[in-house]
């Protein structure tokens, strides 16, 4: 981010953070069993941060836990994330980076499925078929510099 | 004129021709202790100056020079003269010769008696005769020693070298690439600059020398000797830099073309320097640079990539505005603060109209930093922006929109706050009072609490701003403020009320006295008929918080007091549903009250502190009641004797906590009557009484009297008669009251171990052999934790306490032995207590003895780890925690066993000791990247597992765990 570069959308929304989940009495007895819920799936990757912005996907509204959905008997995840412009073109940098946050966070035995809520982005579905295909998400992976700034993305901020 | 002497002669012989350095050491002394002066020594060197041998010439110069190091002190001017004339000739000499010729020179200018004229002539010589980059690293720091000296004390003389001085220094440093060298060539620019002198055409030259080390990089190789860092060498440079206005039209466009590069380091060294050089400027000095400084530090701002490149951007805008500001105007020319600020206000004031996009606050962040910068600056900006603000404010509905807008107006009331100066007495946002207070009074009115609690704030912001609020706004603010405290049940909302209250009242204590405080107290004592109906505990305790915040100020305290008394007296009356019942039986009440009572006695005049330990001590050991008014004591009541078969006796025996807040915490030299008598009736109590707060109060308030007894026979044998009892009881196991025996003791060693009593070791001698003890085991354990902590209602500074420093790590340098063997020698099932024991100690004990102790301790502790019972494992992991996060370097010669015995409790069965494990896991990944990069791959499988744990909080650590060792390796993982 440096020198005349202008971004694609240099004053973007910003939303307000959720609250930081409370801890039940059930959390800290240790014979219940929690089951994975959708707040938690969405507290894996709502602090995510923007590859553009000093912004966390959740501020910028690119995730919402409503379009998080999680079923932890039959081991699937679903999340959607909505671009803030149509023509973004970090979308499948951002899908990369939730799908690796989820890959890294879950058990083995989860499906994960990663799309742009339809009708939010001009090429929704080619972005959404490389975010389906295990073989393009591994090779991604392989691609260092790609790796970097996936990684980026997902280490906490150090202020 | 004397001979030479023959030993002057052969110890010349030996170091010339013999090369026997140490014989210059020799030659220096005879000089130093009068055996032979400089003359003879010049005269005994004759033929070796003179020879044909370049190296036979060097060597006698050599020893000149090392010579004159020892004695450079007692020369006198006709000596120096010679010996300055001779040097500066051997400049011409042999390149050989060279180095002892500087290092003669250099000695020579440190001298006292240099004859005018000479430090001129010295360095003309140097300058025309040496090329400095082409001599070795010692002699090119020798030259910078000779200039720094020279500068030091023939500062006149060597301005009146001109141009010509400036021009032979920049010759000399240009290409000068060792640190060392660097620090000392930055350290005689700096000089040059700030000391005046004539740069004539060379300021361009001056500059371009030093500025092309900028932006430093600079790795010191490992281990470095020299400890020079990249810091030392960045502040050297930049202290040349900004050193004078001259530099100005060269250094503005670097910073400008540094800025706008894409390494970080040099972004942010870019903006301190910019920050730091505008103290010396002059607004004619930045005029052309305006726009393109603007425009690099807004671009840093509305793109930030991190906090500090952001605040390092911020404080040099402040930094350029306040020096604008600073400018005198002259008639003719224009007013480049005025035009700056036009430039601010054009890029920023339109974002703040679009409170929900992002870049409101980078402008609003701007916008402030340029009006802390100076009071017309501010007027300027709040002109500018305030009226669009407060029409916005009152145009908008949504509540989101609402809050950013006071959170920006609350912001720049806080940035006028830093730069006003207290001699102007009209606040900038007098012209604004009125509409600011109806936007606060507006939003405090609104039902969304986030509105309230930033309205709060920014009344309380209004407040701080001397003479901006008139009595009228007070008054409004302080009805707004009981009605919410009234009424208002989000407790974020009634905290942030209470804060505010407490900070107005500071300022303004009047409305609080004839408006809060009554109405407080109608609410407090409402009619007890509709006592039902009206009564809530909430409002209650919100109404008694904020009559707390509120008395801050003597005059409010006078108001509120009696209110609080009243409140005290009235639940005394309350009926309880069982009779009568005093809120002084309640445990917490009591509780409350001893450190009211402590912080009262131990402030306490003396002569006023004599009579109350008088009366308290009257009362508790006979049972005067007299100093009570309208008390209903039996008279001859005894509080501390049990009276037996008395149900509620302890209702009586618990109030010696008050005695024990009056008695431990008046200062030492009160003394406090019948004290005998008052020990050993505290000791009964304390090992008699069956009620938890009667004996440890009164073990308490035993261990507080002999904290502060004087030293001597008396002490000692009370000490001793009250360790028989204490041994006895607990040598007997079926003895009914071991628990209260033992805590008398743990108060009593805590207060020995304070302040040094020789008798304590025979105490811990005691408790290091309960450890193995089957019932008071877990407890001894447990009271190490007491042993090393401070406590809070005795025993501390506040009450006088007898206190020596440092007694933790006292204890533990004679104790952590004894644990260790007593660890070692202990059946498997009493390992745990000596576990507990240690890691209580260790996690009390300030962090550098903690370091420098571990590598006693950590085989110790890896073992614990191994052992397979749960309360080892999990109070060994948390006395792990605290430590890995400063790892000593013994720790990580330990890797491999601590790695693998972690990873081996992440499947533990107990909650507590996954999520420590996987705490103390997580914790490793800020180890060295190359220490624990081998591990990777075997902790990122361990911690698969527990990402499918059945509980969600292992599972959270797990997850951040987890993606802190993924990101290990990369370079933004660290």
């Amino acid at each position: 981010m440096s020198g005349g570069v202008q971004l694609e959308n240099a004053n973007p929304v910003i939303f307000q953070r959720s609250v930081e989940r409370l801890l039940t009495a059930s959390e800290e007895d240790e014979d219940v069993h929690d089951p994975i819920d959708d707040r938690e799936i969405f507290d894996l990757i709502r602090s995510i941060n923007d590859p553009e912005h000093p912004l966390s996907l959740e501020e910028l509204n690119v995730l919402e836990q409503v379009r998080v959905k999680v079923n932890d008997a039959e081991s699937t995840v679903s999340v959607e994330f909505t671009p803030t412009i149509p023509h973004c073109s970090m979308a499948t940098l951002i899908g990369l980076s939730i799908k690796v946050k989820l890959l890294r966070s879950l058990p083995d035995r989860f499906k994960i499925d990663v799309r742009i809520t339809p009708g939010t982005h001009a090429s929704e579905d080619a972005v959404n078929k490389q975010l389906a295909d295990k073989e393009r998400v591994a090779a991604a992976l392989e691609n260092s510099s790609l790796l970097e700034v996936v990684n980026q993305c997902l280490s906490t901020r150090r202020i | 004129m004397a001979a030479v002497s023959p030993l002057l002669l052969s110890l010349v012989e030996e170091f010339v021709s013999g090369l026997q350095d140490s014989k210059a050491k020799e030659a220096a002394k005879g000089v130093k202790d009068g055996q032979f002066t400089m003359l003879q020594l010049v005269e005994a060197l004759g033929v070796s100056l003179t020879s044909s041998q370049p190296h036979t010439r060097a060597r006698g110069v050599q020893l000149l020079s090392e010579v004159l190091q020892e004695n450079y002190a007692e020369l006198t001017e006709r000596e120096v003269e010679v010996l300055t004339a001779f040097y500066e000739n051997r400049l011409k000499d042999h390149y050989v010769v060279t180095p002892s010729v500087l290092r003669g020179l250099q000695e020579l200018t440190k001298c006292t008696t240099l004859p005018p004229g000479s430090a001129v002539s010295m360095l003309r010589s140097v300058f025309q005769d040496v090329h400095v980059q082409s001599l070795m690293l010692a002699e090119r720091a020798c030259i910078y020693n000779m200039l720094i000296n020279l500068m030091e004390t023939r500062e006149a003389e060597l301005k009146g070298l001109g141009a010509d001085f400036v021009f032979g220094f920049v010759q000399s440093m240009d290409g000068e690439r060792d640190p060392r060298n660097l620090l000392l060539a930055f350290q005689i620019a700096k000089n040059i600059v700030l000391q005046g002198y004539n740069l004539g055409k060379f300021t361009e030259e001056l500059f371009e020398v030093t500025s092309c080390y900028y932006p430093i990089d600079f790795t010191p190789p490992p281990n470095d000797p020299h400890g020079i860092t990249k810091e030392e060498l960045i502040l050297g440079l930049r202290a040349v830099l900004t050193g004078t206005p001259k530099f100005a039209e060269f250094l503005l466009p670097l910073l400008i073309e540094k800025l706008d590069s894409d390494v970080q380091s040099a972004k942010l060294d870019s903006l301190q320097t910019l920050a730091a050089c505008m103290s010396q400027y002059e607004s004619k000095d930045l005029a052309e640079f305006l726009e393109g400084l603007w425009a690099s530090l807004r671009r840093e701002v509305f793109q930030t990539s991190s906090e500090k490149m952001e605040s390092a951007a911020l404080a040099a805008l402040a930094a350029l505005t306040s020096c604008l500001s600073r400018s005198v105007l002259s008639s003719d020319s224009e007013d480049t603060l005025s035009t700056f600020l036009d430039l601010i206000l054009r890029d920023c004031k339109h974002h703040l109209s679009e409170p929900d996009l992002k870049l409101v606050w980078p402008s609003a962040k701007l916008l402030q930093a340029s009006c802390s910068a100076s009071n017309r600056a501010s007027y300027v900006i709040t002109a500018a922006i305030m009226p669009s603000l407060i029409k916005q404010f009152n145009s908008r509905t949504q509540c989101s929109h609402r809050r950013t807008l006071l959170e920006v107006v609350q912001r720049f009331i806080q940035s006028v706050n830093t730069s006003q100066s207290s001699d102007i007495d009209e606040s900038v946002f007098s012209e604004y009072r009125a509409a600011l207070c109806s936007m606060v009074f507006s939003a405090l009115s609104e039902s969304n609490s986030s509105l309230q609690i930033t309205a709060a704030s920014v009344l309380n912001s209004l407040a701080q701003q001397t003479g901006l609020l008139l009595d009228s706004d007070i008054q409004l603010a302080v009805d707004h403020l009981t009605r919410l405290l009234l009424a208002e049940e989000d407790e974020r909302v009634s905290s942030a009320v209470v804060d505010c209250a407490g900070a107005l009242a500071e300022q303004h204590p009047a409305a609080f006295i004839t408006k809060l405080i009554p109405r407080l107290k109608e609410e407090l004592f409402s009619d007890t008929e509709s006592f039902e109906l009206r009564y809530h505990p909430a409002v209650h305790r919100r109404c008694l918080a904020a009559l707390a915040a509120v008395s801050i100020q003597p005059s409010v305290v006078q108001e509120s007091s009696p209110v609080l008394l009243d409140v005290l007296s009235s639940a005394h009356s309350d009926e309880g549903p069982s009779g009568p019942c005093s809120p002084l039986t309640k445990e917490e009440v009591l509780s409350a009250m001893v450190p009211v009572i402590s912080t009262a006695c131990s402030r306490l005049q003396p002569t006023l502190a004599g009579q109350t330990v008088l009366r308290v001590v009257s009362l508790f050991l006979d049972g005067d009641v007299s100093f009570l008014p309208d008390n209903a004591f039996p008279s001859h009541i005894q509080l501390l004797k049990q009276q037996q078969g008395m149900k509620a006796s302890w209702s009586q025996s618990q109030l010696v906590c008050l005695l024990m807040a009056c008695v431990c915490s008046l200062p030492r030299n009160v003394e406090v009557p019948q004290m005998e008598r008052l020990l050993s009736q505290l000791e009964e109590l304390s090992c008699s009484c069956s009620h938890l707060l009667s004996y440890s109060s009164a073990a308490k308030c035993f261990a507080g009297l002999i904290n502060k007894r004087p030293q001597g026979e008396s002490l000692d044998s009370s000490i001793q008669r009250t360790m028989q009892r204490v041994c006895s009881e607990l040598d007997c196991p079926s003895s009914p009251v071991r628990t209260q025996v033992f805590t008398l003791m743990i108060w009593v060693a805590k207060a020995l171990l304070l302040r040094y009593h020789p008798l304590f070791s025979i105490l811990t001698d005691k408790l290091f052999s309960l450890l193995g003890d089957p019932d008071l085991g877990p407890m001894a354990a447990a009271s190490f934790s007491l042993l090393m902590s401070d406590t809070e209602d005795i025993l501390n500074r506040r009450c006088h306490a007898n206190m020596r420093i440092m007694y933790r790590q006292r204890f533990f340098s004679e104790n952590s032995a004894k644990l260790v063997q007593g660890f070692n020698a202990a059946p498997q099932e009493k390992k745990p207590n000596y576990l507990k024991a240690l890691s209580n100690i260790i996690t009390k004990l300030p962090k550098q003895v903690q370091v420098s102790e571990l590598p006693a301790l950590l085989s110790l502790l890896l073992e614990a780890l191994t052992c397979p019972d749960q309360g080892v494992q999990l109070s060994t992991l948390s006395c792990l925690e605290p430590v890995l996060l400063n790892p000593p370097p013994v720790l990580i010669q330990q890797l491999e066993a601590l790695i693998s015995r972690l990873l081996a409790l992440v499947c533990s069965p107990a909650m507590k000791i996954r999520i420590t494990s996987i705490r103390c896991i997580h914790a490793l990944s800020q180890f060295p990247v190359h220490e624990v990069l081998p591990f990777r791959a075997r902790v990122l499988r361990a911690l698969a597992q527990p990402l499918d744990d059945r509980k969600r909080l292992v599972r959270r650590e797990a997850v951040q765990a987890r993606g802190e060792w993924f990101l290990l390796g990369s370079p933004v993982g660290r």
